[in-house]
């Protein structure tokens, strides 16, 4: 299998050993990694983690220390050749990074590079340039428009040249809140509607789970965890795909007792049941999902529930998140649960009020710590 | 007084009468520099975007030596190039001494730096991340090169007016390459200091108008193409 056979590769791309060396500080080291055509895949993690790094070496415009990198199969080797197969790529990067000149200039200037001329160059760049609703900015020159609009011709730029691989580095994180999600929607229809393989960089969660097929999380320059948003998302591998994915509470605690697979793990003198074969004094990281908690006022008398455990606890913070409210409780330990805001009302909860917490002992994770 | 005035008065006649001898004059003077410069503009802002582009050992040594360059005093260029093309020097079988291609040399090497320099700082307030995203868009390296130049282009003018500029009304190294000789070296500037000496005042002030003027209009051109380039 070495090599592969010549545009014959079930992937679009593959990485192989990829190492990359910044200052002398080894920043990225991933053994392998695939991207499937006509896949999103959506690499995120924390600032500093390498995702910047990963997606130039990918996208051929850093050579990494050590490793390859395969274009469907065929390994990428000399230089006549990255440029060759960087014609075929396009890159979208944080900064709208437009040359001074007009619109009309910067959507082109990639087609003409690439030998892309007269109709077909023009039919191109005006079809992008309605597909992105900045058509009437044609003729404007690029330094006078705002955030929004240059990152739209940024954008149109790159899908104008029909790359076989797009690449984004976090494209939407110098906008604004409304600029933002208005070109979200439309970024992500263009991305349903043209099938493009899809590299993404963002440490925003979000985007990751309204774009991604596939996300990878980078953290310390490895992938920890890649999956389905909802796999990565749902069951975090390890205590930092855990915190940085945020779903959910993280908590440190030790396996006190064991019986036919439900475990009591102490976290911070209190007690949670939880499903595992976990033996006894193993050091875990509890990893709760918000949603998995409910809430009931105390005086309203514990019901039967099929929830093992409960916590009583205070209330200590109420966070908004659309629709939802993060709650925070103090139980001894910080324990957090999000709930409608209707419910929120229909409890007649505030700030300082005592409430059971309860939650099923199969929604309680146990992620060893090694 | 007196000697101003007939000075000026005498000027303007040998301007309004085209003089032949003004003409010839301030013809070779203009070519000299544009050549120079434009030999120059080529060399130099290859160079300046190479230097400024790129990372290597002694960079900053030769950023420093080339800043040197661009305030190296006129005279001492004339010197070197002297030594250079002296009939027992090094290059003394090309015959170049007291020709106008000497003073093209000295000129050449006068600019060089300024115009190299000017790139150099220009280039290196470029985003780098300009430079990813043009070779992304797939531009070979001679294409980033020209494009990088092409987005640089007002603080590039910038290089061009400052290197014209230092040629044109430079006259030392002009005179100990060229020689001041009549019909073949004599250029604006080594003109007026001969004229001033042999006390031509109004010679001597036209002359000087005329290389006001002409360093006025290579200005306005450039900063003609400067401000309607610019967004509005």
């Amino acid at each position: 299998m070495r090599g592969g056979q010549a545009g014959d590769s079930l992937y679009a791309l593959e990485a192989k050993g990829l190492s990359a060396i910044l200052g002398g500080q080894q920043v990225l080291g991933i053994p392998s990694l695939q991207v499937y055509p006509n896949e999103v895949l959506m690499v995120i993690g924390p600032n500093g983690s390498g995702k910047t790094t990963l997606l130039l070496c990918l996208a051929l415009l850093l050579k990494p220390a050590t490793g390859t990198i395969a274009y469907k199969g065929i390994p990428v080797s000399d230089s006549k050749q990255v440029l060759q197969l960087r014609r075929r790529l396009a890159v979208v990067f944080q900064e709208s990074l437009l040359l001074n000149s007009t619109v009309w200039d910067n959507i082109t200037l990639g087609l003409r590079l690439r030998g892309v001329r007269g109709d077909e160059a023009r039919d191109r760049a005006q079809k992008w340039l309605g597909r992105f609703s900045i058509a009437p900015l044609a003729k404007r020159q690029a330094k006078t428009l705002s955030g929004g609009e240059a990152k739209r011709v940024s954008l149109a730029r790159a899908f104008a040249l029909q790359p076989e691989v797009l690449f984004l580095d976090e494209p939407f994180n110098a906008l604004d809140s409304p600029t933002r999600q208005a070109l979200l929607e439309d970024f992500e229809g263009v991305l349903r509607e043209t099938k493009l393989t899809t590299v993404m960089v963002t440490h925003d969660r979000n985007e990751a789970l309204v774009l991604a097929d596939r996300v990878a999380v980078l953290m310390k320059g490895t992938i920890h965890q890649l999956g389905t948003p909802q796999e990565v998302f749902g069951t975090p591998v390890d205590e930092d795909v855990a915190s940085f994915v945020g779903a959910g509470n993280v908590l440190p605690g030790v396996v006190s007792e064991q019986s036919h697979g439900i475990v009591s793990v102490d976290v911070n003198g209190r007690y949670l049941q939880a499903v595992s074969d976990l033996p006894v004094g193993t050091k875990v990281a509890v990893y709760l999902h918000y949603e998995d908690i409910t809430l009931s006022v105390v005086a309203a008398k514990a019901t039967q529930s099929s929830a093992r455990d409960q916590l009583r606890g205070r209330i200590v913070k109420v966070f908004p998140l659309g629709s939802q409210l993060k709650v925070t409780l103090d139980c001894g330990l910080a324990l957090a649960s999000v709930i409608t805001k209707r419910s929120w009302e229909e409890l007649g909860l505030r700030i300082g009020d005592e409430v059971m917490a309860y939650f099923k002992a199969s929604a309680v994770r146990l992620i060893p710590k090694h | 007084m007196d000697l101003i005035v007939q000075g000026v008065v005498e000027a303007f006649k040998l301007l309004i009468r085209g003089d032949p001898e003004v003409l010839k004059i301030t013809l070779l003077s203009l070519g000299v520099s544009l050549c120079a410069t434009a030999v120059s503009l080529f060399i130099g802002i290859t160079l300046g975007t190479v230097i400024g582009l790129t990372r290597f050992q002694g960079r900053r040594i030769l950023v420093s030596l080339i800043n040197t360059g661009m305030g190296a005093p006129p005279v001492v260029v004339g010197l070197i190039v002297s030594v250079f093309l002296w009939r027992n020097g090094p290059l003394g079988i090309l015959h170049l001494m007291y020709t106008p291609w000497a003073m093209v040399i000295a000129q050449f090497l006068i600019s060089l730096p300024i115009i190299t320099g000017f790139t150099v700082a220009s280039i290196q307030q470029v985003d780098p991340k300009l430079r990813l995203q043009v070779l992304a868009l797939g531009a070979s390296h001679w294409q980033l090169l020209w494009l990088l130049v092409r987005d640089t282009r007002l603080p590039l003018l910038a290089a061009v007016m400052a290197g014209f500029g230092s040629i044109i009304s430079e006259v030392g190294a002009s005179m100990m390459v060229g020689g001041n000789i009549t019909d073949q070296t004599r250029v604006l500037t080594t003109a007026i200091v001969m004229e001033n000496s042999k006390g031509n005042f109004g010679l001597a002030m036209a002359l000087g108008i005329i290389l006001m003027i002409l360093v006025y209009l290579v200005n306005m051109a450039l900063t003609m193409i400067q401000q309607r380039s610019k967004p509005r």
